[in-house]
């Protein structure tokens, strides 16, 4: 099954309340998927500063040792914020590669989950209410935002199996549904020298799109792309610096409820997700085509 | 009339009540929220109001019942109905009305995929649009559309009767457009008025059914 929500604000009275709103629609998507459950919040960008999201399973020990060592480095100036397992490191974006280099070699035990001016990721195994919890997600702001929570069926239960999956940028990705030649597609993409950190069949559609749009195509035509070369099912909702993208396969069996009012437009697996936000009896609600692709940009 | 309310009751107990209740007895829903098999199971001649949008399978198996829903139904509405009927001011998701025997059902909105998927004799009204693979192996019953038809109308149709009066992207294997007669005209005029429903211009909607050829093995489609 899984379950998947997104939100897209049009005015500050959602924005300021976007991490609460879009808690609130993951939590009632539950019993979709308790496996794990993840979110990305697009927050406000601070000029020339891009921020770094790491994950580890010793966060007491891994982060006071990234901290010092990164404090070792002279002139690399940078700020840590810890949540939970996870740590933002916020730093100029001329210092971003350095730094990923700085963590792949000396920290093997910390994963990068996302890179990007605006997008964080936070992912964990556990139900919503507690992945939630565990990051007060509930108390963040920001422009979007898409949401995930997971039954497994393609790959093992970790914090990396879980959703969004970021392979670029500002960019994620999550699924419902399940690819059928993923792993054609992941030795393919590897040839063209992008990075997998999973055996997931949807990471390997976060990296094809990733990939296509790194060849000069634009989200739209990459998501076409996409209804022609990745076999099985889906439903799509994919995060970029702008905005949120919808795409379901020509089958469409997974399940996908739109409504959009003056104020946001918001994504649900099912209605359900969308009963907690202000004025959805007034909101035009209705159902994804399918093969077709959607996009809001701010 | 009984009000039941989300806010104050659970769905089993909604549920139980409903299926318990005795005939010709009414009831009002309020704040479903879009809940999973409401008004599922209900096997008396009442009346059922619900007042909002529901989730999958609601009036799932319904018999002699009467159910209103004053807003937006998702996936299975109504599947393997028997008798009674269902009444949608909104719209309906994928499969609504999958495999049902008898009853009718009305869509004042559109109806998403696989619409009357495996029908076995009840009547289908959309006054919108249907999405693709609608009436997919439908047996015995209508399927009727105001509005448009997605791709592989009627794929492996038996001998279910569609009257559509808008445009059909593409026919499903086996499916055809068929003559309309006078005794097609009185047919569709029927199903609307069980519907409650009249229209004056019935001329404009075309007949599609099974051409057959698919009923017998033929040997010719066996060679390798």
């Amino acid at each position: 099954m899984c379950g998947i929500v997104g939100l897209f604000s049009k005015k500050e009275v959602i924005s300021s309340n976007l991490g609460l709103h879009l808690s609130k629609m993951l939590e009632s998507m539950s019993d979709r998927g308790p496996d794990s459950a993840g979110l990305a919040i697009y927050g406000k960008p601070t000029a020339r500063k891009t921020k770094i999201m790491v994950q580890s399973q010793a966060p007491e020990t891994d982060f006071k040792r990234l901290k010092k060592f990164l404090l070792s480095k002279k002139s690399l100036p940078f700020d840590l914020k810890i949540h939970s397992t996870h740590a933002v490191i916020k730093l100029d974006i001329k210092n971003k590669d350095l730094v990923t280099g700085f963590i792949k070699n000396t920290f093997p035990n910390l994963r990068i989950l996302s890179v990007g001016k605006k997008m964080e990721i936070y992912k964990e195994v556990g139900k919503p209410v507690e992945v939630v919890k565990r990051f007060s997600i509930h108390k963040m702001q920001g422009s979007h935002g898409i949401g995930h929570t997971r039954m497994a069926t393609e790959s093992a239960v970790t914090t990396l199996g879980a959703h969004p999956f970021s392979t670029g940028e500002d960019q994620c990705l999550v699924h419902n549904g399940s690819l059928s030649n993923h792993n054609s597609l992941r030795r393919e993409l590897i040839r063209k020298d992008m990075i997998f950190e999973t055996e997931n069949d949807s990471e390997v559609a976060a990296s094809f799109i990733t990939d296509k749009m790194k060849c000069g195509q634009s989200l739209k035509e990459a998501l076409e792309s996409a209804l022609i070369e990745l076999d099985g099912f889906f439903t799509f909702v994919v995060g970029t610096e702008n905005g949120f993208g919808v795409l379901r396969d020509p089958i469409a069996c997974k399940p996908a409820v739109l409504a959009e009012t003056s104020d946001y437009v918001a994504f649900g697996s099912e209605y359900r997700a969308l009963t907690s936000l202000p004025n959805i009896e007034k909101a035009r609600v209705w159902e994804p085509e399918p093969a077709t692709v959607y996009f809001w940009g701010h | 009339m009984h009000t039941l309310d989300f806010k104050k009751l659970s769905l089993r107990e909604i549920n139980k009540t409903l299926q318990g209740s005795d005939n010709n007895s009414s009831f009002t829903i309020k704040n479903p929220k879009g809940s999973h098999a409401l008004a599922a199971g209900i096997n008396k001649k009442i009346d059922v109001k619900v007042l909002g949008s529901v989730g999958y399978y609601c009036a799932g198996m319904n018999k002699k019942s009467s159910i209103k829903i004053e807003g937006s139904a998702g996936p299975g509405l109504g599947e393997n109905m028997m008798s009674g009927n269902i009444h949608v001011t909104g719209d309906v998701s994928q499969y609504a009305g999958a495999s049902g025997h008898g009853g009718n059902i009305l869509v004042e909105g559109n109806a998403s995929s696989r619409c009357g998927i495996s029908m076995k004799g009840i009547d289908i009204v959309i006054k919108g649009n249907v999405g693709h693979m609608s009436a997919f192996m439908a047996q015995k019953g209508t399927l009727v559309i105001f509005g448009d038809a997605g791709h592989a109308l009627g794929d492996s149709i038996y001998e279910a009767n569609i009257y559509i009066a808008g445009k059909v992207s593409s026919l499903g294997a086996d499916c055809v457009e068929k003559k309309m007669t006078k005794k097609h005209i009185i047919n569709l005029k029927n199903i609307l008025s069980n519907a409650n429903l009249t229209d004056d211009n019935l001329g404009r909607f075309k007949r599609f059914g099974s051409s057959r050829s698919l009923y017998n093995f033929k040997v010719d489609n066996a060679k390798i």
